[in-house]
């Protein structure tokens, strides 16, 4: 099975802090899904044209069910935050290319809404790890989940739980240690990581966003800069949707 | 039932065709969309050089449409060639080339290295308001539009789709002016400038600051459009701008379109085309249509 887009029916949704919501849905995407990569949602309003692109946060084949751990950023978002369990909601996936899965002592960083993903990565990881969480302030989530899979470092801007700062400050303060790394997050927070990976010698796969229109590769709308010329389309762009979202950070400029 | 379509000598099976920039050449949609099916593939415009595009972001949602600056990234027309038309070589569909360039020389450049290859027509991309150089400065003035048409009518090998901008005064006087220097057919139309502002980071939502519209929002300027042009000249008009479905695909060929493309709406739903193919079959046969060339055209 390749991509599909599908009418998925909603299991459950529940509010996880301010602004931040998980939903379990029923897909056939969910056998397929791996860490990293992401879904395609669609709103139910004709007038919103373009799906909005979520990444995975967990998956039970067993059941057929993915969840998605989102943030209200806009209308389409805010419609997807009002739907309970029974309804039904369009998605297209599973897209882009996730995260490589290495037997590494690996450290998994996820900054605010880029936390998600690094929960199914953390099951699916058969290694020694360290996971480190950056909040703004203690209206925190996922953080008990991350908890069943390794060991979790908390940063917070405001310093009201872990560390106070980001989350370097956190693997700096707390003496994280690891020899692989995986992240998302905000770009200053992605910057931060590739720095600390090349200061210490070691891989970091950094997992990007951009304003996405296909999701498939095919507009070339949500591009980053790459150090090396792309194969696509020989020029330094990199598409996030198609050949990432999940890059090695030394191939990607910041 | 006859669903095929005659545009300068090629014939289409049916007049459903992917609107350039928004199916690449047909790779990734393959997953969604037996290409087979299509009367014709319109691949993203492609240059004689690579071209990296604009900055990010490069796309947005507006109401039922949405705005894009890519900026005709394109891999140019060495990789071009290798790679994307011999992937189109696997498919039984008719495959247009949208040729972008800076000057009247890249054009030509472009043209004559597909003058050797299989594909059915060119369609010049002098529409795209996204870029700089060339492209949209070729299409709003019609006497820049007339020699530039016959310029690359001069070289090109297969017949010749002139991509109008919506961009402009009077449509028809471009049309007039294509048509005059020989252009085979034309198209239109490619996306209405346009503007979006985030009121909260005070800052345009594209880096570009103006994009493309297109979508369901532009429909109605696109059917009134394709409409005028019909009318105004007698080489067959290829129609777009936000076709939704095989009611919007209709539409546009009673306005006068001898064939449609489907635009952003791949985006929200890739099996648009394909549903557009079935879709017309269906209203041919509750209609009791027996060519789809009787209905273009025929509201007046």
């Amino acid at each position: 099975m390749g991509k599909i887009k599908e009418t998925a029916i909603i299991l459950s949704q529940e509010k996880l802090s301010e602004g931040i919501y998980s939903m379990w849905i029923n897909t056939t995407i969910a056998k397929e899904a791996k860490p990293g990569q992401f879904i395609s949602v669609y709103t139910n309003s004709d007038a919103r044209l373009l799906p909005r692109p979520i990444s995975i946060c967990e998956v039970n084949e067993q059941k057929s069910a993915l969840r998605i751990v989102y943030r209200i950023a806009g209308k389409g978002t805010k419609e997807f935050s009002s739907y309970r369990g029974g309804e039904s909601l369009s998605i297209l996936g599973p897209l882009g290319n996730g995260f490589p899965l290495k037997t590494e002592k690996a450290i998994l960083i996820g900054g605010g809404i880029g936390i998600p993903p690094m929960l199914q990565l953390a099951k699916e990881l058969e290694c020694e790890k360290t996971i480190v969480v950056g909040y703004r302030n203690a209206d925190m989530f996922l953080e008990k989940d991350l908890e069943c899979y390794g060991k979790v470092v908390i940063a917070t801007e405001d310093g009201s739980v872990g560390t106070k700062g980001n989350v370097i400050d956190a693997i700096k303060e707390q003496g994280v240690e690891g020899s692989i790394i995986y992240s998302c997050g905000p770009i200053p927070m992605l910057k931060g990581v590739k720095a600390y990976a090349k200061e210490n010698g070691i891989t970091a796969y950094i997992s990007m966003e951009e304003k996405m229109a296909c999701g498939v590769g095919a507009c070339l709308g949500c591009v980053c800069k790459s150090k090396d010329i792309d194969d696509h389309s020989k020029v330094n762009n990199k598409r996030v949707c198609a050949d990432g979202p999940v890059f090695n950070a030394e191939d990607i400029d910041l | 039932m006859n669903t095929s379509v005659n545009i300068a000598g090629v014939t289409f099976k049916n007049p459903v065709m992917t609107a350039s920039g928004t199916f690449g050449s047909g790779m990734e949609y393959g997953e969604f969309v037996n290409l087979n099916e299509l009367g014709a593939v319109v691949t993203k415009g492609v240059a004689l050089t690579p071209w990296p595009g604009n900055p990010t972001p490069r796309v947005c949602e507006t109401s039922a449409g949405m705005m894009n600056a890519i900026g005709l990234q394109n891999p140019g027309i060495d990789t071009f060639i290798e790679r994307d038309l011999e992937f189109l070589k696997g498919y039984d569909t008719k495959v247009i080339v949208n040729v972008c360039g800076k000057s009247v020389e890249e054009y030509v450049g472009v043209v004559e290295r597909l003058a050797d290859t299989d594909v059915a027509m060119l369609e010049i991309n002098v529409s795209c308001p996204n870029v700089k150089e060339g492209a949209i400065a070729f299409g709003q003035n019609a006497d820049m539009l007339y020699n530039v048409t016959k310029e690359i009518k001069n070289h090109a090998k297969q017949p010749i789709i002139m991509k109008l901008s919506p961009n402009v005064t009077d449509i028809t006087e471009m049309a007039k002016a294509a048509e005059a220097a020989g252009s085979d057919a034309l198209s239109l139309i490619n996306t209405i400038t346009a503007m979006k502002i985030d009121i909260y980071k005070r800052s345009f939502a594209l880096a570009n600051k103006t994009g493309g519209l297109s979508g369901p929002a532009i429909k109605p300027v696109a059917v009134r459009m394709v409409y005028q042009v019909a009318n105004a000249v007698k080489i067959p008009v290829i129609g777009m701008g936000g076709i939704s479905n095989y009611e919007d695909a209709i539409e546009f060929m009673m306005a006068g379109a001898k064939a449609i493309a489907v635009g952003a709406m791949n985006f929200h739903n890739p099996y648009t085309t394909k549903e557009i193919v079935k879709g017309i079959e269906h209203f041919m046969e509750k209609q009791g249509i027996e060519d789809i060339n009787d209905i273009v055209g025929c509201v007046k």
